[in-house]
């Protein structure tokens, strides 16, 4: 953490800590190269992305916000990267390239909730048809869908 | 629906096959689209989505307590351990701690779920590499499981047994003898599967050096459980993450090196064993006397004696039925060992009675993830075997 904090505190925004567990804010632009670090850097690498939870935040701004699960099975550590994107432009570099496991989930956050993830090889809907208009997670879009 | 595949080899000797949704060895509505080259599979891509119920926005709109329900239908096969890694969430997120004896009540039905999973798995597995008479027995002794769940909970399948707090009820009298009967004579039916499989040579044959998966690949695909372990990775959420009381019983982490469908067998076979040893265990604590709920008044409802006789406990009783309760905002996640590996639930909280977003990570989906690097290369036979062994349910995956 503080480890983190030395190499580039332009990156990081903010520290949460609820629940004993630890969230670290990075800003946007800098997610691909915290990734990056954290998942190569000896003794603070974490290999292991459990998932990628997006959550819509509407009609608050910015409006989503995507929680990376990062896991380190040696030292038996989890941490949360949070960032945050605006309603008008969910664009986020794609973090496939650092860990592949995040394939499936960045075509669900794309597929759910609409966000763009730059960078991934194969950005497609995963569990709604192809054809399907609408992003289903958002929060204005109803339960019982539109007729 | 139409879907796409680019040709590895664009020449025009392969060809695309489709397999499934409705195909019997995928288990459920998995379809995969096979490229192949004679029978050598040169390339994999499974399609998801044919289960697809919207769960996680379902839970948006019902209370903290209704949501317990939908929980049971994600993996329809392991529905306790979605139940309490849903709970232990919304548990963390309001702060209570649980009685002794719930928590060891609570361990000992998952692991009798993570029992009755494998079994399901192990036969089903078999019957689709054509050992027909090991599904019959498995489901014979699955079925011995589902009568206990039956007695304890009152349902076979979608339990919905473990709510916030505890307990859905006090468990019925000589429950425990029950389980012991069970579970004393279940050793001797994995010895019969293990006499049947385990030399089997065309058992062999058929899992032996197929669908292999290194540890590094594992884990950077994301792959958890029996998957995980098969590989060389002890790794196993009751040892590394320990929850609801599993520091305090003794078991193993079972581990095989070689990561083909072989390993993950073995694996599961022994993992069935040491949950028998943690069941044991289980019996000997304290699961008769106290409490089976936590006392939190306006959050976990009161006893029935409580609501009978006093005013405050109806009110309560009352209002955490209609309205339910609201605990802090915020966000927080539980993590435990399902049957088939890490499962996460993410529950975010504004405060409010109905959680504002529950994302659940679901070890099917990501080990999923892994078809392709598993049966690529591959007979296409094998693909049958390599769908068996990554032990997925549709329900989990598109949830």
């Amino acid at each position: 953490m503080r480890k983190l904090g030395e190499w580039d505190s332009r990156a990081i925004a903010e520290v949460i800590e609820f629940r004993g567990e630890t969230t670290v804010v990075v800003l946007r632009e800098h997610l691909r190269r915290v990734a990056e670090y954290l998942a190569t850097e000896e003794a603070i690498s974490f290999p292991f992305l459990s998932d990628i939870t997006p959550v819509d935040r509407f009609p608050l701004e910015p409006r989503f916000e995507l929680n990376y699960h990062l896991l380190s099975i040696e030292r038996r550590e989890r941490l949360r990267l949070r960032v945050w994107l605006p309603g008008a432009d969910p664009v986020i570099a794609s973090v496939t390239p650092v860990w592949p496991t995040a394939n499936w989930h960045e075509r669900e956050g794309f597929d759910l909730f609409g966000i763009r993830f730059e960078g991934h090889p194969d950005l497609t809907r995963i569990v709604m048809p192809d054809e399907w208009e609408g992003y289903p997670l958002r929060k204005d879009y109803p339960v019982e869908g539109y007729r | 629906m139409t879907t796409t595949i680019e040709t590895a080899t664009g020449q025009a000797q392969s060809m695309v096959l489709n397999m499934g949704p409705q195909h019997p060895s995928t288990h459920g509505v998995l379809r995969v689209i096979l490229e192949l080259d004679g029978e050598t599979v040169i390339k994999a891509k499974p399609i998801i989505g044919y289960l697809h119920t919207g769960i996680e926005k379902s839970c948006e709109s019902k209370t903290y307590s209704q949501a317990i329900t939908l929980t049971d239908r994600i993996d329809y096969l392991a529905p306790l351990s979605n139940n309490l890694a849903y709970c232990l969430a919304v548990e963390k997120l309001i702060g209570v701690e649980i009685p002794k004896r719930a928590q060891y009540i609570r361990v000992l039905l998952t692991e009798l779920t993570r029992i009755a999973s494998h079994l399901v798995w192990l036969g089903t597995h078999a019957i689709d590499l054509g050992a027909m008479s090991v599904f019959l027995y498995c489901f014979r002794e699955r079925e011995e499981l589902m009568k206990l769940f039956e007695y304890v909970s009152g349902q076979r399948m979608m339990t919905s047994y473990f709510r916030v707090g505890g307990l859905a009820l006090e468990p019925p009298p000589g429950w425990t003898d029950r389980i012991r009967r069970v579970i004393t004579a279940l050793p001797g039916h994995v010895d019969d599967y293990e006499d049947l499989l385990t030399e089997n040579k065309i058992w062999i044959g058929r899992t032996k050096g197929v669908g292999i998966i290194s540890a590094a690949d594992a884990i950077a695909m994301g792959a958890s459980g029996p998957m995980l372990r098969g590989s060389g990775v002890a790794y196993d959420i009751r040892k590394a993450f320990p929850y609801s009381s599993y520091d305090e019983f003794d078991f193993q982490v079972m581990t095989q090196t070689a990561g083909d469908c072989y390993a993950r067998y073995l694996v599961r076979v022994a993992e069935i064993r040491e949950s028998i040893k943690i069941v044991r265990q289980a019996l000997e604590r304290n699961l008769v006397d106290g409490p089976f709920r936590a006392s939190l008044p306006g959050i976990i409802p009161p006893s029935r004696e409580e609501m009978k006789t006093s005013i405050e406990g109806l009110i309560y009783h009352f209002k955490i039925f209609t309205e339910g309760f609201a605990p802090p905002a915020g966000e927080v996640y539980s993590v435990i060992e399902s049957p088939r590996g890490e499962l996460r639930v993410f529950v975010a909280s504004d405060g409010s009675n109905k959680p504002y977003r529950v994302k659940f990570r679901t070890p099917s989906f990501v080990n999923l993830q892994s078809l392709p690097k598993l049966c690529e290369g591959r007979l296409i036979a094998d693909v049958v075997a390599c769908i068996g062994t990554t032990d997925i349910v549709l329900g989990e995956v598109d949830r």
